[in-house]
């Protein structure tokens, strides 16, 4: 076995999607035996490179090699087939089945017609005792902890006999004791001579289990380093080492008012926890972190969607607990939500009913709808933000990304909110209306209205926010004022180790 | 382009109904007389005016089996507070409206709160209140009414039958509710898109009780014409009610999945299924022919629907 010897190689992949390049021109070559380590920020491409690895979408162009055989349409089952194994974030795991069954889901040994379910515990029990998993294989799945129910489809991937085992933030979902289990049966496969791609944002599991790591930005590929000859800082820097080229509009620097308007004191729950921060009147403060750090989680705090465990919300001086949406739109607050298509527009209504929907209760008169203000109110942000569509009966399905979000946002203008959360506010969205985007949240501040960004773009973070905090698995890890932004200094407060 | 598609579709319903009278009419000289069609219209009257709540429930994504069995109890209280407790009509009408309301109310309850599926909730309620109808009455049918409430079944105004009237009146109120007021706008919200109607600050389970009391509501109103007009309480009254209704609802191109469909295009629904009737048996079709052929239109109805549905998503998809 020569340092030649790979398992896999990826030559020149590139993936398209409509407006997006997913991944462009990546080659990669991952030894047999090894501990690869991929890193990269939210977005990098990093779990597109490992689904094209799996056969679960075909890159637009490239080839993948496989112990020399060639491939450029892999599929789940060629890939599977040629010992390929990947351990997804979200299981592939039926509850109400056993672990034996769970493991020979979709071909189970059988005996003349009938399921031998003896000779499959028999079996299943090999392949955990091979991998020192102490659990019973007779065990319903869903009886099982989220760590032991990772080790499954471990040993599910093990038992199909995958020499390449794919892992995608494996310990994202686990507790520190899971973590160390997971290491050991890593560190077992290797042994094993099982070669392991390892995801993970957290820099201190790649120091402690891989060979060589491969940095990915922007889709595409930076470096491979062996672990042992680098460092966290290094990493970091080739991380978010880019150029910041975007361009954002100028904002009028007398925004920021000593007004408190919104106060959280060490706020917990919905996996959050301790958060306490300050928004001023005419800031835009943002929320930056990695996906699952808490952000979105403490939007939905703020917003009444679910309640807080512990802690205390003040808005314009006043103590609130929103227990539903309601609530908080009344006192003033919007949200524009991460996912446009399923919680922010309702795209089979017009225009004009989107924008109104929260203050029907104000435009009416006792039940009945006060048509020609509903019809002026929907008029007045059509043009103020210029929605472009050729009348407000227009259903909102039928709008570009960009005209669908305008549309969001003037809903909570027309409500009169004070406090605009925006979750990844540009996300799918072309580039012109990102400009035009960035231009009414910079409006709203000047008009004195305070705006709670959630970005996990790191140029849209530090080009719009006056401020920015750093959340890591739901904790506040960090504070920077606009002169200490730095994509480095944010990408290590957001890549922080978990100290509980 | 889109927009005169969607007007052809919307027209679709009426120009089917146009059709099929003008094939009876062809066929049957009986047929287009106006004391038939005032017949039709007021043999559709009792699911005619239970489709307005079951247009709504259907809106929302959700479906009520209980209004058969509402139909039933209905029946059966009514006749029991004025025959044997030998109350005043207009009370008897308002306790009965009120316990119909409050029956959809504990529908809409259970679905919103505990989150139970609407066909088991309403199944549930539906077996349970059809029990009760003929608990109160011990299994006899109870007649013998005041005069003045069998004037609402049996009456007319001038050459139109009451039952046909107060299924108008109910049509408009339906009409008006989902046109004019925000409980309308809420519904088509909710039945788009649930989450991002409690997210534009909609409640979404007040929504839902809403919704059912009035499924329950305009069934009560249902179950006391359909009293008055056969002049006895029966525990059977309404079995099987609810599907007449549904297929009317469905018919008029309201979306099994929610979200979209029109008050006046369940009318013509509710027509359709009446025509449909009268019509078959004008032919002398048996009536068990004439179920086959109200289960196959009902397919074909829901079929376009879904067809529809999912070359839509195809489309998204090209996009």
């Amino acid at each position: 076995m020569g340092l030649d010897d790979n398992i896999l190689e990826l030559k020149h992949i590139t993936k398209l999607y409509p407006g997006v390049v997913a991944l462009n021109d990546v080659s990669l070559n991952i030894r047999r035996g090894e501990v690869h380590a991929l890193v990269g920020e939210n977005g990098a491409g990093k779990s597109t490179l490992i689904k094209t690895c799996s056969g679960a979408i075909a890159p637009t162009k490239g080839e993948i090699v496989i112990n020399g055989n060639s491939f450029s349409n892999m599929t789940p089952q060629t890939s599977v087939k040629n010992g390929i194994g990947v351990i997804y974030q979200e299981f592939n795991l039926v509850g109400d089945l056993s672990v034996a069954e769970n493991i020979f889901l979709g071909r189970a040994i059988r005996k003349g017609m009938l399921v031998d379910l003896k000779a499959m515990e028999r079996e299943a029990k090999k392949v955990l005792d091979s991998l020192h998993i102490d659990i019973s294989s007779k065990t319903l799945v869903k009886t099982l902890s989220v760590g032991y129910q990772q080790m499954v489809e471990i040993a599910k991937a093990v038992s199909q006999n995958a020499r390449l085992l794919i892992m995608d933030e494996p310990s994202a979902p686990l507790t520190n004791a899971e973590v160390e289990s997971m290491f050991a049966i890593v560190d077992h496969l290797k042994e094993n001579g099982v070669t392991i791609i390892y995801i993970s944002h957290r820099l201190d599991e790649i120091f402690r289990l891989s060979d060589r790591v491969t940095v990915l930005r922007d889709g595409q590929y930076v470096t491979t380093l062996n672990t042992s000859e680098t460092n966290k800082d290094e990493l970091v820097k080739y991380m978010v080492g880019r150029q910041l080229t975007e361009v954002y509009p100028e904002r009028k620097k007398s925004c920021i008012r000593d007004e408190v308007i919104f106060e959280a004191d060490n706020v917990s729950g919905n996996g959050d926890h301790d958060i306490s921060l300050k928004m001023h009147k005419g800031e835009v403060l943002g929320l930056g972190g990695l996906v699952g750090a808490g952000r979105t989680e403490f939007a939905e705090l703020i917003f009444g969607m679910h309640p807080k465990k512990a802690g205390k919300f003040i808005f314009k001086g006043q103590e609130f607990s929103p227990k539903d949406p309601r609530e908080a739109i009344d006192v003033g607050i919007g949200l524009v939500p991460e996912d446009r298509k399923k919680e922010g527009a309702l795209l089979g209504m017009s225009i004009r009913s989107n924008i109104n929907m929260p203050i029907y209760n104000r435009i009416s008169k006792g039940t009945v709808v006060n048509a020609k203000k509903e019809q002026e109110i929907a008029e007045k942000y059509r043009g103020e933000i210029s929605i472009k569509t050729p009348t407000l009966d227009q259903l909102v399905k039928n709008l570009s990304g960009g005209n669908q979000q305008k549309v969001i946002l003037a809903k909570w203008l027309a409500a009169n909110s004070d406090l605009l959360i925006f979750d990844e506010p540009t996300r799918g969205i072309d580039v012109g209306a990102k400009q035009e985007i960035y231009t009414l949240i910079n409006t709203l501040v000047e008009q004195g209205k305070t705006v709670l960004m959630i970005s996990s773009e790191m140029e849209e973070l530090m080009g719009m926010s006056d401020r920015i905090i750093i959340l890591a698995e739901g904790r506040m890890a960090g504070e920077l004022k606009k002169a200490e932004f730095d994509q480095e200094r944010i990408m290590q407060l957001a890549s922080m180790e978990r100290k509980d | 382009m889109k927009k005169a598609t969607n007007g052809i579709k919307g027209r679709a319903i009426w120009v089917f109904l146009v059709i099929m009278i003008i094939f009876f009419s062809v066929t049957n000289k009986n047929f287009l007389t106006v004391k038939n069609l005032l017949n039709v219209a007021k043999q559709v009257s009792i699911f005619g005016i239970a489709s307005v709540g079951m247009t709504y429930v259907i809106l929302l994504g959700g479906i009520d089996l209980a209004t058969g069995s509402i139909i039933s109890f209905v029946n059966i209280v009514a006749a029991f507070f004025m025959v044997n407790m030998g109350l005043n009509p207009i009370l008897a009408v308002i306790l009965s409206l009120a316990a119909s309301t409050v029956i959809g109310f504990l529908n809409g309850i259970i679905i919103a709160e505990i989150k139970m599926p609407a066909l088991i909730v309403t199944f549930a309620s539906q077996t349970i209140f059809g029990g009760l109808a003929y608990i109160i009455c011990n299994g006899v049918p109870i007649s013998r009414f005041p005069d003045a409430f069998l004037k609402l079944g049996q009456g007319y105004v001038g050459p139109i039958p009451i039952p046909v009237i107060v299924m108008a009146i109910i049509f408009a109120i339906g009409a008006f509710i989902l046109n004019k007021t925000y409980f309308g706008r809420y519904f088509y919200a909710l039945g788009g898109n649930e989450e991002a109607a409690e997210l534009s600050g909609i409640r979404v389970k007040r929504v839902k009780c809403l919704v059912y009391s009035l499924s329950g509501l305009f069934a009560g109103v249902a179950g006391l014409v359909m009293l008055a007009r056969a002049n006895t309480g029966q525990p059977n009254a309404g079995v099987g009610y609810e599907f007449d209704v549904i297929t009317c609802v469905v018919l008029g191109g309201v979306s099994v999945n929610g979200g979209s469909g029109k008050m006046s295009n369940v009318i013509a629904g509710v027509l359709i299924i009446g025509v449909l009737s009268n019509g078959m048996v004008l032919m002398n079709i048996s009536s068990y022919l004439q179920m086959v052929i109200k289960g196959i239109i009902l397919l074909l109805a829901v079929g376009s629907d879904c067809i529809q549905q999912s070359n839509l998503l195809k489309a998204k998809a090209v996009d």
